[in-house]
């Protein structure tokens, strides 16, 4: 059980940058719970404070009912960190490195071996290259095995799938599901909306506040709009064309369609002929159901 | 809960076992970076050799003269002991330090031994009087070594005349070199690289090696964990300290076998000396590492400070009784200059403890400070 | 009819007895968007840096805004723009000394950079932030800026490495309609990233697999070759087939 309570937090001189403004959220035992938000959210800075790396201006979180600023030697205990970037030994290699931080924790490769077999099985062969000659995936399997050795009860991950190709991300997410079943919580942040739907319970933020927190299905159940997929051939221009149109809302082009909303007025027939009057005479414009990224649109345009 | 009730015996286990871990890591570390070994380990070969033999060492045949206003027992041994030896040319009493820096400037006279006035009543009354040597040093090398020649003749004559006598007194040797006020000898120079090359290995290489840490991330994760900072830190000195000796023994060999600079006074004491300068220099390296938060200004900030001192100001280059008063006064705080000193006096003048305590206790106090200053430095967290 | 500004046959690169890029032919024609898909550690980044004549070829031919990749690569480098998410812009100078910098890297006049940034600015809705520092501008923004300035010059080509990664969802649709008024105006623009919705805005994809081009068409078409029903789906199907790490 995780409880984050108005935390707020600024750097700078006179605190002119404000990094978060007032977050709370709860996460419940065995959640996968994410966090996200594009760069610059306050996403690091949250989970350093969740880590007991940097204390909060203000605000209040407890983990296990321990509190991150003042029962900071047992969050280091129960928790397990991995930072944005690949911060392992370079120069060790794979087996020096677990071995390093199993000792740090008290405990062994071997005592532990059955929670991150799944994961580091993969990167065993490897296990005398120094760390510094894997491949991104390979390094980013070592820095969770690592930061899993010690049986933590919190995962604390702070963007472990920025700049990973589409198929490794599906590949960690896969393995995160399968922790989950251990019974670790797992917080995890991203910048990629689409991963939403591998949480079971997401917060939203953007310039250090809080917009949404919920099942990914909640969020997607409060979008108050009707949502629609318009698509046909030329979408620059299509995209251009309802720009132009006033009782369009919001358009955005999502992949190979575009999505808008629209005023309560306009019939959707109307909007049709309106298109193939300026000669895109194959479009179809259907409602459909928002995603994550479109309600994250929603809640901060 | 899963923590047992003899938690307090438990974390001493624990922590035993992160520091042994901890500082095999730093070994690997500092083992797989070959350009870093081989820097560690070059460099005093690399310097001893190129200081070495770039200076003729054999000095013979040095003409000597003396001026004593006021001949006594004690000048007058001293002075036998001085020409009876075969290093020494004796040219007899001059009349006034005039006429020795005439034929100073000639080039017939190599040191002047200068004696007080009243000699022998001021250090029995006092326990302290002066003699002053001054070598033509207009070849280095030579004036500096006749100055030290001299000097350890006179330190011996003194031991021999407490033992006799049972009172404490001191003969202060005040060695000045005219004409050339650079003090390129061996014998002046293997205590200065000893000074420089621990400096640089505790001061220099322990910082970095910390901020490296922070640099890469890693010590995000440190932090994260259970590690306490102080093991951290306690064991990134280990390593360091380990280097430091084998290359302090190094330089010692080398320049014993192969300078054949003597090792006039106790090995212990200079091993003693060396313990104390070290755990100064790496303190130091911590300080340093708690200010700074990139290797880069890491190396800069060790070499202003610690680097650049050590050759300008401790005495290994310019003695320090030569500079300006204001560099006299801001060379006491340069730790180098008294260990130099403090090495001086025992590897070649082969003086006792009781000769250094001075030196001895300003490295301490030092250590102590820096530590004091670290531990207020030092953060349990990022920022 | 159309002019292509990229056309590399059989390019290839070694380090020892590892072929990071193998035997790659493509070309890419003027004005056109071009998305260069692949997993980490396929190839791109190296591929990538041949055809903006960084990296030397191994093997292979080719030519990129009309010059030898191999011959001639300091002219390839003046006749592209070229922008990553990791460095693009210095976050320790201004608005302003950004666009000074590297107009006159690729040899602007003062009179030329002085009345372009003016237009830029205005253009942008950055008149105000003339004199801000960099590091404070949200990202979106400076991603804006950066790409403005990779194409400040007017190049030929616009190589975009991950340039939207991280970026607010909004202010990414954004950017990419920032990569179709270029290309409208006749800059082909050349793009790595890791949305694949973004693949979708592509007017052709290539995807790399193992240092090899495995497939290179206009999204819809490969959707249909690959009987997907979206561009994640053709690229999985892809990347399954790798067998290096």
């Amino acid at each position: 059980m995780i409880e984050v309570k108005d935390l707020h937090k600024s750097y700078g001189k006179s605190g002119k940058i404000n990094a978060l403004n007032g977050i709370s959220f709860n996460v419940n035992d065995g959640d996968i719970f994410g966090v996200i938000g594009p760069d610059g959210a306050g996403k690091s800075t949250l989970f350093r404070i969740l880590a007991s790396l940097i204390m909060p201006d203000s605000g209040t979180a407890i983990m296990n009912g321990y509190d991150v600023v003042k029962d900071y030697r047992k969050i280091r205990q129960i928790i397990g960190y991995m930072p944005g970037r690949f911060s392992l030994y370079q120069d060790l290699s794979v087996e020096e490195n677990l071995k390093f931080f199993a000792t740090l924790f008290d405990t062994t490769i071997e005592e532990n071996y059955h929670l991150i077999k799944d994961i580091y099985q993969q990167i065993e062969p490897f296990k005398n290259r120094r760390a510094g000659a894997l491949s991104g995936g390979m390094k980013q399997k070592l820095a969770l095995s690592c930061a899993l050795i010690h049986k933590p009860e919190i995962l604390i991950l702070d963007e472990p799938t920025t700049g990973v190709d589409p198929v490794s991300r599906k590949e960690f997410w896969d393995m995160l599901a399968r922790l989950k079943e251990q019974g670790i919580i797992i917080l995890v942040s991203t910048a990629y909306m689409d991963e939403a739907s591998r949480c079971d319970r997401i917060a939203l933020i953007r310039e250090g506040e809080l917009i949404a927190s919920n099942t990914p299905q909640g969020i997607i159940d409060d979008y108050s709009d009707i949502l629609w997929a318009v698509e046909g051939s030329r979408m620059s221009a299509i995209l251009r064309e309802l720009r132009k149109y006033e009782k369009i809302k919001t358009s955005f082009a999502f992949g190979d369609k575009i999505h808008i909303t629209v005023d309560e007025s306009l019939q959707i027939g109307e909007l049709k002929q309106y298109l193939i009057n300026r000669d895109f005479r194959d479009v179809g414009i259907n409602p459909i159901e928002p995603t994550v990224e479109d309600c994250f649109i929603a809640l901060t345009n | 809960m899963r923590y047992s009730d003899n938690l307090h015996v438990k974390q001493k286990g624990i922590k035993m076992k992160q520091f042994i871990a901890f500082v095999n890591k730093e070994f690997r570390h500092i083992i797989r970076d070959n350009r870093t070994l081989l820097i560690i380990i070059g460099m005093p070969i690399v310097e001893i050799l190129l200081f070495g033999f770039a200076i003729n060492m054999e000095v013979q045949n040095i003409t000597v003269a003396f001026y004593d206003p006021s001949p006594d027992a004690i000048t007058t041994g001293i002075t036998e002991r001085i020409k009876e030896n075969s290093y020494f040319n004796n040219q007899g009493n001059m009349p006034s330090v005039a006429k020795m820096e005439e034929a100073m400037q000639k080039g017939d006279l190599d040191l002047a031994v200068v004696f007080q006035q009243n000699f022998q009543e001021d250090l029995v009354q006092t326990g302290n009087a002066a003699v002053q040597l001054l070598a033509n040093s207009s070849d280095p090398n030579r004036g500096s070594i006749s100055a030290t020649y001299a000097t350890a003749i006179i330190a011996g004559y003194q031991q021999e005349q407490m033992e006799l006598m049972h009172i404490p007194f001191q003969i202060q040797t005040e060695n000045r070199m005219i004409y050339n006020p650079q003090m390129k000898s061996s014998y002046m120079f293997v205590p200065g690289i000893m000074g420089l090359v621990l400096m640089i290995i505790c001061t220099i290489m322990t910082s970095v090696s910390i901020v490296r840490e922070k640099e890469r991330g890693t010590m995000e994760v440190l932090l994260a964990s259970p590690l306490k900072q102080g093991t951290m830190i306690f064991a990134k000195t280990i390593p360091y300290m380990v280097i430091s000796f084998i290359d302090f023994i190094i330089i010692l060999l080398l320049s014993y076998f192969v300078l054949g600079v003597p090792i006039n006074g106790s090995l212990l004491l200079l091993f003693l000396v060396a313990l104390i300068y070290i755990s100064l220099t790496l303190t130091y390296g911590l300080t340093i590492s708690t200010l700074v938060d990139k290797q880069m200004n890491a190396v800069i900030f060790s070499a202003i400070t610690a680097m650049i001192p050590v050759l300008m100001l401790s005495g290994m280059i310019f003695p320090v009784g030569n500079m300006p008063v204001v560099l006299q006064a801001f060379s006491a705080i340069v730790p180098a200059r008294w260990f130099i000193d403090a090495v001086r006096k025992v590897m070649i003048q082969g003086q006792g403890l009781f000769m250094i305590w001075k030196e001895v206790l300003i490295m301490i106090g030092m250590t102590i400070f820096l530590l004091g200053v670290t531990i207020a430095k030092t953060k349990k967290r990022l920022e | 009819m159309t002019n292509k500004v990229i056309e590399v046959s059989n390019l290839t690169k070694k380090f020892g007895s590892f072929t990071a890029v193998n035997h790659i032919t493509f070309d890419v024609k003027e004005g056109e968007i071009f998305g260069f898909l692949g997993a980490n550690g396929a190839g791109k980044t190296t591929a990538m840096q041949m055809l903006c004549g960084i990296s030397m070829p191994t093997s292979g031919e080719g030519t990129v805004a009309g010059y030898d990749i191999i011959k001639e690569n300091e002219l390839i480098k003046r006749n592209i723009g070229y922008m990553s998410q990791k460095f693009s812009l210095y976050e320790d100078l201004k608005v302003w000394e950004n666009i000074r910098l590297f107009g006159g890297i690729y040899g602007l006049s003062n009179k030329v950079i002085a009345e372009k940034t003016d237009a830029l600015l205005k253009q942008l809705n950055f008149a105000e932030e003339r004199n801000t520092l960099v590091k404070y501008l949200p990202l979106g923004w400076k991603q804006k800026l950066a790409f403005s300035v990779a194409i400040f010059h007017e190049p030929k080509i616009v190589f975009l490495d991950e340039p939207t990664g991280g970026v607010d969802p909004a202010m990414r649709r954004r950017f990419w309609e920032m990569i179709y008024d270029a290309s409208e105006r006749g800059i082909t623009v050349f793009v790595t990233t890791h949305y694949m919705d973004e693949s979708e805005y592509c007017n052709r994809v290539s995807i790399m697999v193992d240092g090899r081009i495995e497939a290179l068409d206009t999204p819809a078409a490969l959707r249909h070759q690959f009987n997907a029903d979206t561009m994640d789906e053709v690229f999985r199907q892809l990347a399954r087939k790798a067998e290096r790490d």
